[in-house]
């Protein structure tokens, strides 16, 4: 049973916590991290099997951040896991820290280090063949974004996944429509997503990205249909949860003024209030 | 060393490629953690024997040399022991990305091999020569970089690479090589550079397929009093800088010989070494920077001066002789 308001609670909390660490360090990708905060929410509290007291345990659930660059969610929840101490936050992009900008995997719980963008789902075709190989009944989720459709690489692993029958993969796509230079649509356009991801062997499954009760339903629910991986398009909205940045490309790594954080953190609080 | 093979036998060529496949076969039926990895070069790799036999532990990925290594470090992270066998000029250029971050960055362990290398494709131009791939890789944090001189070296780094704790960019030609050493029974060790001959009067450092000809050099310099030193560098990085220093202190003069551009390869990494250890007049023989003439491998290397003819001439100016 999906626990509704714990998980709304908490992605509201993993908000504020990324906030924090961006305002404070000066630095980081507010609205692609807002973006991706219920997905990354509804894995990690409803959906995974995963032990932040054996990152490592063999029979884990992988999840590999293909869109790196939206960090803060990824380290604000392994914290919140227990991964490693929550003060640890504070040092986020600091000199010599260890929670640098984009996943590495020297801290517990990340996978992979990513950054560069057309990677993920590569390596986690990787993984889920190991899956396989092994009769291991772990699954893999990849998270990217919707701009990083345009990396050519990301189809040579939608071809491989398809080949390879893997349906133990879960593909997502944070579709919120913005890349750093605007509409994704006007940059390069990638749509129909659906149909492409289709045409290459995938089942597609539609969904509001930021309703985490809907996210963990549809996760648990994959595979669709047997040997064939699945691609969750994930409808988002960048910077989601405060107001001033959302559907605004250029908050995409915009940090926010003293007042605009404030303010954010408000509106934040008040959704907490909702909450109870 | 006594089981150098100092002149270049007749007729018992074999090519690096059939090793590594023979080499691994006999190693994967045992190890089941062993998966070859190829990009539609299963052919060009010698693999299909691998392939007919352990159809499970070959994994085909056509050709998206980007998709090949990503899978692979994927493979690594999963406990898996992948050799990915790819024509060099692809494997070192398209997917350095993904060698950079998904391997050598995220420390998974996977051991590239660069098949069909520097300019064993010949004919077909550079966009199928590999002659930056040296440069390139042993740029690169966390990744070894390695060339076989012959069959017996190569089957012994594939053997020492299945239990090795780091990323690997393996470089190998196409074509059969004549061996320089006699036999397989000597001690190798990766990082460990091999003295083939000894000599105080010049140095010749070499790697792969240029090893061969440093040996004939070498013999041939013998004929008219020259004792040269030859060094098989066959680990690039790490870099046996010991070894250098001690050829620089001995010999007094180095030159270096490869099958790679001039910029950044084997000549560079030495003098590297020699000049802020131990600076000594140093010749560096490569391709220069161009699109390598294109022609058979003994063609092309003669048109660039890496023959034993131009290499004793060279030896000799250096000396005095």
């Amino acid at each position: 049973m999906v626990d509704a308001l714990f998980l709304k609670r908490k992605a509201t909390e993993i908000r504020k916590d990324l906030l924090k660490m961006i305002y404070e360090a000066g630095t980081g990708h507010t609205g692609s991290s807002l973006s991706n905060t219920d997905i990354l929410t509804a894995l990690y509290y409803g959906v995974m099997r995963i032990d932040p007291e054996n990152p490592d345990w063999e029979d884990r659930d992988r999840y590999v951040q293909s869109k790196g660059h939206a960090v803060e969610s990824y380290w604000a929840v392994l914290a919140d896991k227990g991964f490693f101490p929550k003060d640890e936050l504070s040092t986020f992009s600091q000199f010599g820290s260890r929670l640098i900008g984009h996943p590495n995997n020297k801290v517990p719980g990340v996978e992979m280090n990513t950054g560069a963008l057309g990677h993920g789902l590569s390596i986690s075709v990787g993984m889920a063949l190991a899956g396989k190989k092994d009769n291991k009944s772990y699954k893999v989720y990849t998270l990217m974004g919707d701009g990083e459709q345009a990396e050519g690489s990301v189809w040579e692993a939608a071809m491989a996944a398809s080949q390879y029958k893997l349906d133990n993969l879960v593909g997502i796509i944070d579709h919120n429509r913005l890349q750093i230079t605007g509409s994704t649509a006007d940059v390069m356009s990638n749509e129909p997503l659906d149909e492409k991801w289709r045409s290459f062997g995938w089942e597609v499954v539609e969904v509001d990205g930021n309703d985490v009760v809907e996210l963990v339903n549809t996760f648990k629910k994959a595979p669709y249909v047997s040997g064939k991986p699945t691609m969750v398009l994930a409808n988002t909205v960048k910077g989601k949860g405060i107001s001033l940045a959302e559907n605004e490309a250029g908050w995409h790594h915009r940090v926010p003024k003293k007042e605009e954080y404030e303010q954010a953190m408000d509106e934040l609080t008040k959704q907490l209030e909702v909450l109870q | 060393m006594n089981n150098v093979a100092l002149k270049a036998s007749t007729g018992n060529k074999i090519a690096n490629r059939k090793v590594i496949s023979d080499t691994l076969l006999e190693l994967a039926k045992v190890n089941k953690d062993i998966f070859v990895l190829t990009s539609d070069s299963r052919g060009s790799a010698s693999m299909v024997p691998f392939a007919e036999a352990l159809p499970d532990q070959l994994i085909e990925v056509g050709i998206a040399e980007q998709n090949l290594v990503g899978i692979s470090a994927g493979l690594a992270a999963s406990g898996k022991k992948p050799f990915v066998a790819s024509p060099a000029c692809f494997l070192s250029m398209r997917s350095i990305e993904q060698i950079k971050v998904d391997v050598a960055y995220s420390r998974t362990n996977v051991r590239l091999i660069g098949i069909s290398g520097g300019v064993s494709y010949g004919a077909l131009g550079m966009s199928h020569h590999s002659v930056q791939d040296l440069a390139v890789t042993r740029a690169i944090p966390g990744l070894h970089v390695m060339m076989p001189a012959d069959r017996h070296e190569t089957k012994k780094m594939i053997e020492a690479l299945v239990d090795y704790d780091t990323p690997v960019y393996l470089r190998i030609g196409r074509n059969p090589v004549e061996d320089c050493y006699l036999n397989h029974d000597y001690d190798f060790e990766i990082g460990k550079a091999v003295t083939m001959n000894e000599g105080n009067d010049v140095t010749i450092i070499a790697a792969g397929e240029t090893v061969r000809v440093a040996l004939d050099t070498a013999e041939a310099l013998q004929n008219d009093g020259i004792h040269t030193r030859v060094l098989n560098m066959h680990t690039i990085k790490p870099l046996d800088e010991a070894a250098i220093i001690k050829v620089a202190q001995e010999t007094g003069r180095i030159i270096t010989l490869e099958e790679h551009s001039v910029y950044g390869g084997l000549g560079a990494a030495v003098s590297e070494v020699v000049s802020q250890n131990h600076p000594v007049p140093m010749e560096i023989i490569g391709i220069p920077d161009e699109p390598a003439i294109t022609g058979k491998t003994p063609e092309v290397f003669n048109h660039y001066g890496i023959s034993a003819d131009n290499v004793s001439k060279i030896a000799k100016q250096m000396i005095g002789y």
